[in-house]
């Protein structure tokens, strides 16, 4: 380095902690060797972040939150996303990566929540970070809620409808409170232009912030790693951990690998099937919203299927308060449950490598339920799907609420005191 | 640092082309967002060139046409407003139009493709108000005895003469600019857009 | 060969992320004729021509402007001579006149607007080509509707036979199946202008025109997406020698 950008580093040093704060999070940041594949997700998830962020920034530009009627009889909004689609250059691109963007989150944040649930990287000392990453899930959940009544298509607008209605169920403020939400006694362009206010400002900013607080915490007690080991345990004279290595470039220029994968994958949807088959941008979109007229068959997207599968098993009333009530409650609950894993999980072990086969069948029948759930949330529901769903669903809270006995009384291989690599 | 003491050749080469080849993909993908800046296919066709029927106006008329929510004149000027040209060359800034304020083809003592007609953004150069038309001579027009008839800026006070040129001394600083147009046919005038496009 | 090994992965792809829900989501299935979408310029704009003069008075495709059709090679000089005919401009959206209100009034619904109504049309059961390829094709003679015509996929629709000129007269031989649903056939009972192919022909040139007009991009979206991946493989190679040339010092 020359001395005058040297001089320079200095004089910011002085008044900033730009060396230290590159030293403390990535050049000396230390992080176990042994990450393997399901540790690229994380950082895959922050370029995904960056993205829609990036993207969302240029739509704002030309989208216009307005659910009146244009010239053509065509809703302002809609038509102010076939205008980005068609008219503004680049701009389907813009929006086929925001929209692409949702998706690719959803799975990258899924994924990256199962390797946390696969290693224990929620067990002490790591809950706050558990919890800080429950809470962003739930923020995105948001976002990606509210983002979708934005294109004010029908499936956005019934889309928000019911689960609007949701709100509804809640005892005695239910009714209320879904018509502070609406603003209005019907889905309408008071929904739409708050949910814009929050979909591009309000959740984004409570994003961020819960992103830096989930990478200080992280930071500050150290990566966990596939073989569960505590890296810190294990220094050498210099007082490094052994089986560490500085973030950068060591897991910098590995990322970048993993960046590229992704991206080539993202690209493939985004450029050959941004429709995603139906899924990433449904057919039933392309209709103007209609309060007249709902499609025959409306589903969430996707990635909010298996909870909305929770939602609908739920077919008694109990104490007194209707089925619907307890459906929003199973609903809430299977979310806000994931939070409390710190405290469910009471084997020796952190890691899948060394917990016995009880866990392991109990995370296999989890994940089978997961996908069941997710799928039947598509589909009309029918009898014998419902009851299918009701299973699943008792085995999803199963997995959770049986773990403080299950995990104890599993048999559990010996940790090894380094952790293993190659 | 020891990383660096370690780095060897290839490594070297690898970093270059894995960066160079990175930034080629971040300038790629700024090119979608950079155009998104630029004016739309609604903008575009908003100022689109439009066609003005001349046929209906007489000599020493004047209309006015929208393009790109601007107005422009067509003025049809009489032999004596046309020699009045001559009188104004002394008393105008720059009477042979050398500021780039016009096509090629209308950089000429009349500043347009026919001398009968003028063909001119009716937005004045200094800050952007329209002038308003002075086509009286003399102390009839309220500008001197002298006045050979011409354009006023009502907020700044800038003089034209009846080829758009900005008289010495003004605030404006430039000739009244003239948008590419053609002739369609002898009364038809496409402004918006040259003959060669 | 570069675009079969798009076409594979694409494949890949599709299959392994929704094979089982579009393999589930059959069962009250519509019957589909698959449509021959064709991206060729001569029957985009022959397309072009039956959309403007046939489906135009009624229906808008009001995100569309008139000089995008230079994109399916026609001339603006022949947008004007030959699509034009109320002195809009080039640059105009392709609007009616008639106000969703009216159409309400006059058929029942209002008549969509048809920029995006191929992609809208889009279901489990098939493309949304495939669906309007089949309902142009089946409408049926039927006195008990006010407009003396019904379809096969979209029963009671508002919608008169536009094309019954070109393509004739059909009658619905109506059979009830014996778990109560009916199977209907049609017959040519009185010909068209057009032969059955040529009618068939003319049909999918129009549905390939409604499905560039849904997404005018498409064709150049996959040539920029080929470029992008050839990119990222060789991005990928790079990275991974570099990633490779650094971990090579991690024992």
């Amino acid at each position: 380095m020359t001395t005058k950008s040297q001089a320079l580093l200095n004089w910011v040093d002085e008044r900033f902690p730009l060396t230290s704060t590159w030293k403390a999070h990535l050049s000396e940041y230390y992080a176990p060797k042994n990450f393997n594949f399901w540790y690229f997700f994380g950082s895959l998830a922050l370029l995904v972040l960056v993205l829609q962020i990036i993207t969302g920034i240029f739509l704002v530009m030309h989208y216009k939150p307005d659910a009146s009627l244009n010239a053509a009889g065509v809703p302002v909004a809609f038509a102010s996303v076939e205008y980005i689609m068609r008219e503004v250059p680049g701009g389907w691109l813009i929006r086929y990566l925001h929209s692409t963007g949702a998706s690719a989150f959803f799975i990258v944040v899924y994924l990256h929540m199962f390797r946390g649930l696969i290693y224990g990287s929620y067990r002490k000392p790591r809950e706050l970070i558990w919890i800080f990453g429950t809470l962003i899930f739930l923020a995105l959940m948001a976002e990606a809620f509210m983002g979708y009544l934005l294109p004010w298509g029908q499936m956005s607008y019934w889309g928000a409808q019911v689960i609007v209605n949701l709100f509804s169920a809640i005892p005695i403020i239910g009714p209320d409170l879904s018509l502070v939400i609406r603003g209005d006694f019907v889905i309408g362009d008071a929904t739409l232009n708050r949910f814009f206010s929050f979909h591009v400002i309000a959740v984004p900013l409570v994003l961020i912030g819960l992103v830096l607080a989930h990478i200080v915490a992280l930071h500050e007690v150290g990566s966990n790693n596939p073989d569960g080991v505590e890296i810190k345990k294990k220094k050498d004279a210099t007082g490094k951990p052994l089986d560490g290595i500085p973030f950068h470039p060591y897991y910098t220029v590995k990322d970048i690998v993993g960046v590229v994968v992704f991206l080539f994958f993202f690209s493939v949807v985004v450029f050959f099937m941004p429709e995603g088959g139906g899924y990433f941008l449904e057919y039933n979109n392309f209709i103007p919203a209609n309060p007249m007229v709902t499609p025959p068959h409306i589903a969430p997207v996707w990635y909010f299927t298996p909870f909305y599968s929770i939602l609908r098993a739920v077919t008694y009333p109990l104490f007194g308060l209707d089925a619907k009530f307890w459906g929003v409650v199973a609903m809430g609950a299977s979310v806000v449950i994931i939070a409390f894993l710190p405290w469910l999980d009471r084997s020796p072990v952190k890691s899948i490598r060394y917990k016995g086969p009880v866990f392991k069948i109990a995370l296999v029948i989890f994940v089978i339920c997961f996908f069941i759930l997710g799928y039947l949330g598509v589909l009309a529901p029918t009898p014998g799907r419902t009851l299918v769903s009701q299973i699943c669903s008792v085995l999803y809270f199963a997995f959770f609420l049986l773990m403080p006995w299950y995990s104890k009384l599993d048999k559990v291989k010996p940790v090894p005191e380094r952790v293993t690599f190659k | 640092m020891s990383v660096d003491e370690r780095m060897d050749s290839s490594r070297r080469t690898l970093l270059l082309a894995t960066s160079a080849a990175g930034g080629v993909a971040a300038v790629a993908t700024a090119v979608p967002f950079v155009a998104s800046l630029t004016p739309s296919e609604r903008a575009k066709a908003a100022g689109a060139a439009v066609e003005a029927d001349v046929s209906k106006l007489a000599p020493g008329e004047m209309m006015t046409v929208e393009w790109r929510g601007k107005p422009v004149w067509i003025l049809r000027r009489t032999p004596e407003m046309l020699a009045s040209l001559d009188k104004t060359d002394d008393v105008v800034s720059d009477p042979a139009s050398d500021e780039q304020q016009q096509p090629e083809y209308a950089k000429n003592k009349h500043r347009s493709i026919k001398p009968e007609y003028l063909v001119t953004v009716g937005i004045c150069t200094h800050l952007g108000c329209s002038p308003t038309e002075k086509f009286k001579v003399g102390a009839e027009s309220g500008l001197g005895a002298d006045w050979p008839g011409g354009f006023l800026c009502p907020c700044h006070g800038s003089y034209f003469d009846l080829a758009g040129r900005v008289y010495k001394s003004m605030p404006a600083p430039t000739n009244l600019e003239i948008p590419p147009h053609q002739y369609l046919s002898d009364t038809s005038i496409l402004v918006g857009e040259d003959g060669k496009a | 060969m570069k675009m079969s090994l798009i076409n594979l992965i694409k494949r890949a792809a599709a299959v392994l992320m929704f094979a089982p829900a579009v393999a589930m989501a059959a069962g009250a299935a519509l019957h589909l004729d698959k449509a021959p979408v064709s991206t060729d310029p001569a029957a985009l704009q022959h397309g072009a021509k039956l959309f403007v003069n046939y489906c135009l008075n009624c229906h808008g495709a009001s995100y569309v402007r008139y000089n995008q059709l230079q994109n399916i090679g026609l001339s603006e000089q022949a947008i004007k001579d030959n699509l034009l005919f109320t002195g809009e401009k080039t640059g105009d959206l392709m609007k009616i006149a008639m106000l969703p209100a009216e159409g309400k009034q006059w058929f029942g619904a209002a008549p969509p607007d048809l920029s995006v109504i191929a992609r809208s049309r889009a279901s489990g059961d098939g493309s949304g080509a495939d669906w309007l390829y089949t309902y142009l094709r089946q409408f049926y003679r039927d006195p008990q509707r006010p407009t003396g015509w019904n379809n096969v996929i979209f029963a009671n629709v508002g919608m008169p036979h536009a094309f019954w000129e070109l393509q004739g007269e059909q009658r619905a031989n109506i059979t009830e199946n014996a778990d109560g649903t009916k199977t209907i056939a049609l017959e040519l009972v009185k010909p068209g202008k057009l032969s059955v192919e040529e009618y068939d022909k003319a049909v999918a040139d129009l549905v390939s025109f409604l499905v560039w007009m849904g997404e005018p991009v498409a064709e150049k979206r996959k040539t920029i997406g080929t470029f992008v991946l050839i990119f990222l493989a060789g991005l990928f190679v790079l990275s991974y020698a570099l990633k490779k040339n650094y971990w090579k010092d991690i024992h």
